[in-house]
C-alpha cells in the first residue's frame, strides 16, 4: 500500500484557478430531490411491510431513513461541488464528492446544447444545461444555473462551437 | 418528377458510373424489386397456389365434387380461358407493382450530396453530405451476386444514418463508390474528370447497368454476360483498379478455425456440457433435453462465423482502407481516411500461446450490413499474428504506425511494464493484481496509446484529433490508494478507451495534456477532406 511519504489520500484537483459555481439556490433542488426519493422509497418499503407482510422491512426502512438524512446533510456540499470553467478552447466541468469527476469538452466538439427545467428548478428560476457531443458517454450537465445565465451561456457556447466546428 | 434517362449506349460501365454522378436523378438495377424480397414473394405465392389450387378451384366452381386433378377439371369444364386470364392478371399486377416501385426509387449524386427517394404510397427522401460520409460498403448477398447486382451502403455518422442504393450493377457499384469517394475527398472537379477518363480507358468491362441497356448484338451479349458473371463470382473481392491486387493480410483457414475454437464461447459451451453431463448423471435428465438444442445451435454459430470470415482481405486505396469478407455473400467496406476514432489491439488469454491478435475500431457510422462473422463492421482484423497487426495498423493509422513507432506499438501489445511508458504505482496492485505493471500510457504525434489487461491484453490507440471529450474520475477506493481513472470519450463502438488505476498525479497530468493536445490536433486535422491537401 501507499507509504506515508506519498501524498496518496489527497483529493484530486486541477490547478486551473477559480471554478464558477452554480446558483446557491440549487441546494434546494438537491434537497427536494433527496426528500422525494427518500419518501418514495420509504413508501414502497412500508407498503411491503404492512400489506405484503415482509417482516424484515423495518431494517430497510431504517437504512433508507439514515441514507436520506446523510444525503440531506451533505446536500450543500454536493451542490457546491458542481462547478464549471470556460477556458480558451474547452469547457471544464466538475462534480461529485465521493466520486469526483472532471470532464473537458472542446468547444468544437459540442453538437448541441439543451436547456432543461425541472418543476422545482422552474419555481426557483433555475435551468440545467446539457451538452451533447458525438460520444454518448460525455454526459455533461451543468445543473442549477439561473435562467438568464443559462441562456447567455448557451448562446455563447453555441457561437464558440460554430466558430471552431471540426469534422467528426 | 423524374427526369427521363438520357439514351445512348455507353462503352464501359465505368463511363456509366461517371454518368451517374452528374447530379440528375437515376434509377437502380431493374431486378431490384425481385432482389429486395420479390423472389421470396413469388416463391411464397407459388407455394400457396400449388398447395391450395384444389381449394381455389373449388371456391370458384362451388363444391369440390370432382375427382382427379383440378387442372383436368378446368379443362373438362372449358374454363381454360378464364384460368389463363386470372393467371395473367396476377402476373400483370405483380409486374406493375414491381415496375412502379422500381420507377419510384431514384437516386442522385451531386457535387456534395447523395440523395435517395423511394416508396410508392409513403415517400421517403434521404440526403447525405458527401464530406460527412463515414464509410462505403459494397455488399453482395448470394442471390444478388448470381444476378450480378450489389448494394451500395453509404454510412453517415449516427444511428441508422445510412443511405442504401440497393441494387446496382456489380461493377457499377464499384465505379460509383470510387466516384463518390473522389467527390467526398474534395478533389477539384477538373482533376476528377481527368482521372475518370484515365480509369475509363484502362478499366475492364463490367456488367451493363440497368438503364444503359445491352449495346452489343444479342447472342454475343448473352455469352459475354455469362462469362462476366462467372468472372465476377470468382474474382477476388478487391477491384484491381482501385487497390493493390492482393490483400496485405491472409488468414489461413486453420488459424481462423483455431481462433474460433479458442474463444470465450467455446469455454462457455464446455462449461455447459460439463454441467449438463453432471446433471444428467445425477438424475436431472430433463436438463440435457433443454440444453441439447442450444448446443446444436452453437454448431451453426461456428459454421456461420467461419464461412463469413473466410476470404478476408484488407488493402489500402487512395481513398481509404478497404476491408472485404465473405465466401458466399460478400461485403467490402471502404473507410475513408480520418474516420477511425479509436483502435484496439486485443489478445484474449486463450490466444496468447498462438500469438494471435484481433483489431477492432470505433467509427461514427455503422453500416446496416453485418461484417465478418455477423459481428458489426468494427472488427477490422478477425485474427492475425503480430506481423499482420503491424500491416493492418499501418493501413488504418498511416500517420502513426510507421517504422519508427514499431517498437512502441510492440511494447504496447506485449510489454509487461518497466519501460519508458508511464506506468501505474505499485499500490495499483490492489485493484489490478495481474496487470498493474503493464498498465500504462504514452503519447506520440497527436495520439494516445493505452495498454492494460491481463486476461484481455490490449493496446488502445486514440487519435486525439477525433476525441470528443475526456474525463478524470476518482472514486472512494481510488482515493484511499491515491489512484485515478481517465476515460477518453469517443463515438460509441466496441472500444472504450480508458485507463484505470493510475497514479492520481499522473492522471491529472494525462488529463490536462490530452485535453490540450486534443484541441491542437482537432484544429489541424483536415483528414475529412483528404483529397484537398494532396
Amino acid at each position: 500500500m501507499s507509504t506515508p511519504a506519498e501524498p496518496a489520500r489527497a483529493r484530486i484537483d486541477l490547478n486551473v484557478g477559480d471554478w464558477r459555481r452554480v446558483s446557491p439556490k440549487y441546494v434546494v433542488v438537491v434537497i427536494v430531490g433527496t426528500l422525494i426519493s427518500g419518501v418514495v422509497a420509504s413508501a414502497v418499503v412500508t407498503f411491503l411491510w404492512l400489506v405484503a407482510g415482509w417482516t424484515l422491512a423495518w431494517i430497510a426502512l431504517i437504512a433508507i431513513v439514515v441514507i436520506t438524512l446523510v444525503a440531506l446533510v451533505i446536500a450543500p456540499r454536493r451542490a457546491r461541488s458542481v462547478g464549471y470553467l470556460e477556458r480558451q478552447d474547452d469547457l471544464l466541468f466538475r462534480r461529485g464528492i465521493m466520486y469526483q469527476r472532471f470532464v473537458s469538452v472542446p468547444y468544437g466538439r459540442m453538437q448541441l446544447i439543451d436547456i432543461n427545467r425541472g418543476p422545482v428548478g422552474r419555481m426557483l428560476g433555475l435551468a440545467d444545461l446539457k451538452f451533447v457531443t458525438a460520444a454518448a458517454s460525455t454526459g455533461v450537465v451543468i445543473p442549477g444555473l439561473p435562467d438568464a445565465d443559462a441562456a447567455e451561456l448557451r448562446d455563447r457556447l453555441v457561437d464558440l462551437a460554430e466558430s471552431r466546428r471540426a469534422g467528426l | 418528377m423524374t427526369e427521363p434517362l438520357p439514351g445512348g449506349p455507353l462503352s464501359t460501365a465505368e463511363r456509366a458510373a461517371e454518368r451517374f454522378t452528374d447530379g440528375e436523378w437515376h434509377r437502380l438495377h431493374p431486378a431490384t424489386p425481385l432482389l429486395r424480397g420479390g423472389i421470396v414473394f413469388i416463391a411464397v405465392l407459388g407455394f400457396v397456389l400449388s398447395n391450395l389450387r384444389e381449394r381455389l378451384v373449388g371456391l370458384f366452381v362451388g363444391a369440390p365434387d370432382y375427382g382427379g386433378d383440378p387442372l383436368d377439371e378446368i379443362y373438362n369444364r372449358g374454363w381454360e380461358g378464364w384460368a389463363l386470364l386470372g393467371v395473367a392478371v396476377v402476373i400483370l399486377v405483380c409486374l406493375g407493382a414491381f415496375y412502379l416501385s422500381w420507377r419510384m426509387h431514384t437516386f442522385r449524386i451531386t457535387g456534395d450530396t447523395v440523395e435517395v427517394r423511394s416508396g410508392i404510397l409513403f415517400r421517403t427522401q434521404r440526403k447525405a453530405r458527401l464530406d460527412r460520409i463515414q464509410g462505403i460498403n459494397v455488399v453482395r448477398p448470394l442471390i444478388a451476386r448470381l444476378f450480378g447486382a450489389a448494394k451500395l451502403d453509404i454510412t453517415a455518422a449516427g444511428h441508422d444514418a445510412n443511405l442504401q442504393l440497393a441494387y446496382l450493377g456489380s461493377s457499377l457499384a464499384d465505379g460509383l463508390r470510387t466516384d463518390v469517394l473522389r467527390l467526398a475527398s474534395g478533389v477539384r472537379a477538373a482533376e476528377a474528370q481527368a482521372r475518370a477518363e484515365e480509369t475509363a480507358g484502362t478499366a475492364p468491362d463490367g456488367a451493363p447497368d440497368g438503364a444503359a441497356g445491352v449495346p452489343a448484338s444479342r447472342t454475343a451479349a448473352v455469352g459475354d454476360l455469362v462469362n462476366r458473371r462467372v468472372n465476377e463470382f470468382l474474382a477476388p473481392e478487391l477491384d484491381p483498379n482501385a487497390a493493390p491486387p492482393e490483400s496485405v493480410v491472409k488468414i489461413p483457414p486453420m488459424r481462423l478455425l483455431g481462433s474460433l475454437l479458442m474463444s470465450g464461447f467455446t469455454v462457455f459451451v464446455i462449461v455447459v456440457v460439463i454441467l449438463t453431463a453432471v446433471g444428467a448423471a445425477t438424475g436431472w435428465l430433463w436438463l440435457a433435453l433443454i440444453v441439447l438444442p442450444g448446443l446444436i445451435g452453437s454448431a451453426s454459430f461456428y459454421i456461420n462465423r467461419f464461412t463469413k470470415s473466410l476470404r478476408y482481405s484488407i488493402a489500402g486505396t487512395p481513398d481509404g482502407v478497404r476491408v472485404g469478407f465473405g465466401l458466399l455473400s460478400t461485403s467490402n467496406e471502404t473507410l475513408p481516411p480520418g474516420r477511425i476514432h479509436a483502435v484496439q489491439v486485443l489478445q484474449p488469454l486463450l490466444w496468447r500461446p498462438f500469438g494471435w491478435w484481433q483489431i477492432r475500431i470505433n467509427t461514427a457510422g455503422h453500416s446496416r450490413e453485418k461484417g465478418a462473422a455477423g459481428q458489426a463492421n468494427t472488427t477490422t482484423l478477425p485474427v492475425g499474428d503480430a506481423t499482420d497487426v503491424e500491416r493492418v495498423l499501418a493501413l488504418i493509422l498511416p500517420g502513426l504506425a510507421t517504422e519508427e513507432h514499431r517498437d512502441l506499438i510492440r511494447a504496447g501489445m506485449t510489454s509487461r511494464g518497466r519501460d519508458d511508458w508511464t506506468g501505474s504505482p505499485r499500490r495499483a496492485a490492489w485493484l489490478r493484481p495481474f496487470s498493474w505493471q503493464r498498465t500504462g500510457y504514452t503519447s506520440v504525434d497527436g495520439a494516445v496509446l493505452l495498454r492494460h489487461g491481463f486476461v484481455w491484453r490490449q493496446l488502445v490507440i486514440v487519435p486525439l484529433a477525433r476525441l470528443q471529450s475526456i474525463k478524470l474520475e476518482q472514486g472512494p477506493i481510488d482515493r484511499m490508494l491515491g489512484l485515478a481513472e481517465v476515460d477518453f470519450h469517443t463515438v460509441s463502438g466496441p472500444v472504450s478507451p480508458r485507463l484505470a488505476a493510475m497514479d492520481a498525479a499522473e492522471g491529472i497530468r494525462l488529463f490536462e495534456r490530452a485535453s490540450a493536445d486534443a484541441i491542437v490536433a482537432g484544429r489541424s486535422d483536415r483528414s475529412h477532406r483528404w483529397g484537398e491537401s494532396a
